[in-house]
């Protein structure tokens, strides 16, 4: 009877504390132990990872440089019309001659000026001779003064500039990056010869689908091969697979442009056996065959591996169950043995596609004019222009490209249907 | 902000990761025989008068601009000297990323009493840089495919029919955009006057497009001397140093076409923000390097001129050769018959635009 009884009421535990509170208290212990030994890699990760990375996205519509640098000018040019085609009023003109003459103390004068020359060329060198003079401006009279020190002054565009970056944020940048730039009426693509990063975004599209793809048709008999080989020649065959893998990047894009130029190793054989005429050798390298051969070359292992490891674990009773049910060779690696490796094309199709898509070093060096990749001009902005505004943009952009390539994929095949082994 | 600063200089640390102790002076150069020059003629014998100090030899000139942003803007420069071309220099100088230099308090006079300013001259083309080399991009033409005539014209470059081949120019507009105005028949004075306008730079790209498919775009220095050895080109231009040590040194049979060779600068500069105690050995090392004896000997070991006037007459031989480097150097009155300057302030106005349009060009 008394069992009954102490069901019905709360179940305790022998110092009187619910059961309840006392198992969410010992879970909770747990958790707290659990999540500390999370901690240090999460932080790691937060701190080194998504932080720097989320930090070099919100370059993509920085732009408090303008209205700290040039805080009166900003104001006071809110007023002008930008569209009136008539210069600003002499307060604009007061108000940068004692913005310039604060910021040429600590010389940012001059970053001003490389930021807006990326919009308007010009604005750089502007700033920099403005600079040198303001600080001898008389009291009053600016415009006139401007003028002296650069004609440039006297142009309403530079001022239009100023003013459409005279905000903290900015689409300008993204705008840049989808070859697109903002005029007097609105928004509007940019004339056909300055379009480039369009085409190179599709560009590089292509290209990754093409090298993933001969990757596949490449990697798929190597992977089978390694698979099924016994287990001696199969270790020669994966030493033979990894040993180029191992091998510097910049060593086997330079073997092969020794091997693909026109007086390169493949041409001359070719012309030796008569194959190609001596006068019309092919153009191997330095376009975008040669970004898809020495990429795919390069990119293989990142096929084979995962293959490998998924073939491994396919017994190879069922193909011969098939055969022996009467199917054909081709019938049974067709429906019984191919769906069970879709899972390895999945993964290593995936990695391919995702590490092809941000190369640059290899496309630099072999692409010519038509085989370079959107990285290209990434880097360039990067490290050469410094104009990291608009290469944080292409990133955003090139990011959202892979994200949406991604939820694609998992909406088509399933991202469950990978493996790596 | 302050976080911001944080999460820059754990990338900068993880970037360019040089542990900095007190007598370690890291200095930033080119890498490969360039380097090896200055570790010779400047590092050496700066060591060897000043045994307190160690300097470490750092590689990744051609990535200082951005390294440099990254490391100024994480509080933490961890580099001391660094040997960047002036163009380079002009933006990090108006970025605030390099520090101003007063030639004379810094930098040494020539043994005669002149003043570093004079000596240098018109090289001081920024604030922030001290000229050391001039080194010129000029063309280099295989001798035994251009028959009897080797060219002595620049124009030679988009003359298909006399001297068929593929030829070698870099990926980007600088320099190409003025030979391409110079032979279509633009004086050399007008040359960025004619490219200030759209129409210019049209013709300019019509000029290279009459040879586009002849031409192999190359982005790194060592792309053309491979090139021509390998006979894949018939002419390139490169940096005259690496024509140097093909022909001298590898024995290419390459010929030289110094006409209209472009001129251009590269020298040091003091990255900003380093403690007042880096900051004075880093000029004393400035002080030393670029001194006039020391100029002169660097051109011993690497045929780019010496960037001040009174270095000229004291180079002498090449230090493992043994040749004259005199008749090597672009600045020799031979070799620069005609010649071309760069303008430095136009291209920092107008380098990123029209690299944009040159590149959509290419593309196309």
């Amino acid at each position: 009877m008394s069992d009954t009884d102490q069901t019905m009421a709360v179940l305790t535990t022998q110092d009187g504390v619910p059961l309840k509170v006392s198992i969410r208290r010992a879970l909770r212990a747990q958790k707290i132990r659990a999540l500390l030994l999370v901690a240090p890699l999460f932080l790691f990760i937060l701190l080194s990872f998504v932080a720097p990375i989320a930090d070099m996205l919100f370059r993509s519509v920085e732009n408090d440089i303008v209205p700290n640098t040039l805080p009166q000018t900003v104001v006071a040019i809110e007023l002008w019309d930008e569209n009136s085609g008539e210069l600003p009023g002499e307060d604009v003109y007061a108000a940068l001659a004692a913005d310039l003459q604060v910021a040429t103390k600590s010389k940012t004068h001059t970053r001003v000026g490389s930021r807006l020359n990326y919009e308007k060329p010009g604005t750089s060198s502007l700033f920099r001779k403005t600079g040198r003079r303001v600080n001898k401006f008389e009291d009053g009279n600016y415009k006139e003064q401007f003028l002296k020190a650069d004609k440039k002054w006297g142009d309403v565009e530079y001022w239009q500039v100023i003013k459409r970056f005279s905000s903290p944020l900015t689409g300008g940048y993204f705008l840049a990056a989808s070859d697109a730039e903002r005029t007097a009426d609105g928004v509007q693509l940019k004339a056909e010869d300055e379009r480039i990063y369009l085409l190179l975004f599709g560009r590089t599209l292509m290209l990754s689908i093409t090298i993933t793809a001969s990757c596949i048709l490449l990697g798929y008999p190597i992977a089978w091969l390694l698979a099924s080989l016994p287990l001696r020649s199969s270790n020669l065959l994966m030493i033979l697979v990894l040993l180029p893998f191992w091998t510097s990047l910049l060593v086997r894009t330079s073997a092969w442009k020794v091997l693909l130029q026109q007086q390169g190793v493949i041409n001359d054989t070719l012309v030796w056996l008569g194959i190609v005429g001596d006068e019309s050798r092919l153009a191997l390298i330095n376009n975008q065959t040669g970004t898809i051969i020495a990429m795919t070359h390069i990119l293989l292992p990142f096929m084979i591996l995962p293959l490998f490891s998924v073939m491994k674990t396919i017994s190879p009773t069922y193909m011969r169950a098939a055969k022996s049910m009467g199917a054909t060779d081709w019938y049974a690696f067709w429906r019984v043995y191919f769906p069970q490796t879709i899972p390895g094309i999945g993964a290593g199709s995936i990695l391919v596609f995702i590490l092809s898509i941000g190369y640059y070093i290899t496309p630099e060096l072999v692409g010519g004019t038509s085989g370079i990749f959107i990285s290209n001009r990434i880097a360039y902005h990067i490290s050469s222009s410094l104009n990291w505004g608009l290469a944080a943009a292409l990133g955003v952009m090139l990011l959202v490209l892979v994200m949406t390539l991604y939820w694609l994929y998992d909406r088509i095949v399933g991202i469950d249907n990978v493996k790596l082994g | 902000m302050k976080l911001r600063s944080i999460l820059i200089a754990a990338t900068a640390l993880a970037v360019g990761s040089t542990s900095v102790f007190a007598e370690d002076m890291t200095i930033v150069s080119w890498g490969g025989a360039y380097s090896s020059s200055q570790n010779n003629a400047y590092h050496k014998p700066y060591m060897a008068e000043n045994p307190g100090v160690n300097i470490i030899n750092d590689e990744s000139s051609a990535e200082a601009v951005a390294k440099l942003r990254a490391m100024n803007e994480a509080g933490n420069v961890t580099w001391d000297v660094v040997d960047v071309v002036a163009a380079d220099a002009i933006r990090l100088c108006d970025e605030g990323l390099a520090e101003v230099i007063d030639p004379a308090k810094d930098l040494a006079a020539a043994p005669d009493g002149t003043s570093a300013a004079d000596d240098f001259g018109d090289l001081l083309v920024s604030e922030c840089f001290i000229p050391q080399i001039v080194y010129s991009t000029t063309f280099g033409y295989r001798t035994d495919k251009v028959g009897d005539t080797p060219p002595t014209d620049i124009c030679a470059v988009f003359d298909t029919e006399k001297y068929p081949g593929k030829r070698a120019l870099e990926k980007r507009p600088i320099n190409n955009m003025e030979w391409a105005l110079i032979c279509d028949g633009v004086a050399k004075a007008d040359v960025y006057d004619v490219l200030d306008t759209p129409e210019g730079v049209d013709r300019a790209l019509a000029k290279l497009g009459s040879i586009k498919d002849d031409v192999i775009w190359w982005s790194s220095g060592s792309e053309t001397p491979q090139l021509l050895a390998d006979g894949e080109v018939v002419m390139g231009s490169t940096y005259n140093g690496r024509l140097f040590a093909l022909i001298e040194e590898d024995k290419q049979p390459i010929g030289m076409l110094w006409d209209a060779q472009v001129f251009d600068l590269d020298g040091w500069i003091i990255p900003a923000g380093l403690s007042p105690e880096r900051l004075a050995a880093a000029k004393k090392y400035i002080m030393f390097a670029t001194d006039t004896q020391r100029l002169a000997d660097q051109a011993k070991y690497i045929s780019y001129g010496p960037a001040r006037k009174s270095s000229a007459p004291l180079v002498g031989k090449h230090a493992e050769l043994g040749i004259d480097m005199a008749p090597h150097m672009p600045t020799d009155p031979n070799n620069a018959k005609n010649t071309f300057l760069y303008n430095y302030e136009w291209w920092a106005d107008n380098r990123d635009d029209l690299d944009a349009k040159f590149q959509a060009w290419l593309a196309k």
